[in-house]
């Protein structure tokens, strides 16, 4: 198999991460309107938390997208 | 037409020579001096009539030193007031240098990941060296929680010095990660709407739409990547 092709392959599997990122951010979410509707009061106090995680499994999702991208381009 | 990338690169604006190295002032320390001013700007133009019924503007540097203060008492207790400025200049940074960066045809200086980077070791090289002066060698018990059993040392030491060595190198990449990305699909978006004419009016409005969202993206990353700073700085001072 040619090196360039190989290279699109590579670049295509390295986004699979992608599926577990989604799965992780719709449950910090899920978990955090959960914890709001049964205990209103504490919102102001989950919110950052729930923000601080969205950012760390974001930032999953950008590693991924830059080993995809040197995977394209090395 | 341009590609993506170009908006990235680094143009000097004139020379400099100090001591005969060639250190020309480039786009990229506009931007950064331009960071700084700005948030030099912010606070005295907020500080310097001293009213006791505060004007907006003094309102609003009041609540960013609140912002701030409160995130460093809620994680890292009262006795992290000392680095209040390492993380008010670490946060005014990053999210001056993520806004300027917004500006059309502006450039952001965290979309490098050697800024990002030097940002992220600096914080590494304080939380180390803050917690080696508050402990002593004591502080490499960080690496060791209590608790666990001595038979698992051997494998969880090593595995607890590779997560807090990566903690620098996930700081940096999720700045410049973010960054990178968002611009990059800023201009892919533009360069369809250059390209389709009058149908170009599609891709403008999901450009639009994802303007808004890098503006999120922007102030979001400055509060991550602060309140990382102040969680790091809690791990060194109180051990666990």
């Amino acid at each position: 198999m040619e090196v360039e092709a190989a290279k699109m392959i590579g670049a295509g599997l390295a986004l699979f991460a992608l599926f577990g990122v989604g799965l992780g951010i719709g449950n910090i979410f899920s978990t955090l309107i959960s914890s709001v509707a049964r205990n209103p009061s504490v919102k102001d106090q989950v919110f950052p938390i729930a923000i601080l995680g969205f950012a760390l499994t974001e930032a999953v999702a950008l590693f991924a997208l830059v080993v995809s991208i040197l995977i394209l381009y090395k | 037409m341009i590609d993506p990338l170009h908006q990235f690169e680094i143009q000097k604006i004139f020379d400099l020579k100090i001591f005969n190295i060639d250190i020309p002032f480039t786009n990229s320390s506009l931007f950064m001096s331009l960071t700084v001013f700005c948030s030099a700007i912010l606070f005295i133009m907020g500080t310097h009539k001293k009213l006791m019924i505060p004007s907006r503007m003094q309102m609003l540097v009041e609540s960013l030193y609140g912002f701030i203060r409160e995130l460093i008492q809620d994680n890292i207790g009262p006795e992290g007031m000392k680095y209040f400025s390492l993380v008010l200049s670490v946060f005014l940074f990053v999210l001056f240098g993520n806004l300027l960066g917004m500006i059309p045809y502006g450039f952001t200086i965290t979309s490098h990941i050697i800024v990002t980077f030097c940002l992220a070791f600096m914080v590494f090289l304080i939380v180390v060296g803050v917690g080696l002066k508050e402990h002593g060698f004591h502080f490499f018990s960080l690496f060791l929680p209590q608790g666990a059993p001595l038979l698992m040392a051997p494998l969880l030491i090593p595995i607890e010095v590779l997560s807090f060595f990566s903690r620098p190198i996930s700081l940096s990449v999720r700045l410049f990660a973010n960054m990178m990305a968002g611009h990059t699909i800023l201009k892919v978006f533009a360069g369809f709407t250059v390209a389709l004419g009058v149908f170009g009016i599609a891709p403008l409005l999901v450009n639009a739409a994802l303007m808004s969202l890098e503006f999120l993206v922007a102030i979001l990353q400055a509060y991550v990547f602060t309140i990382l700073t102040c969680l790091y700085l809690k791990d060194a001072i109180h051990l666990h």
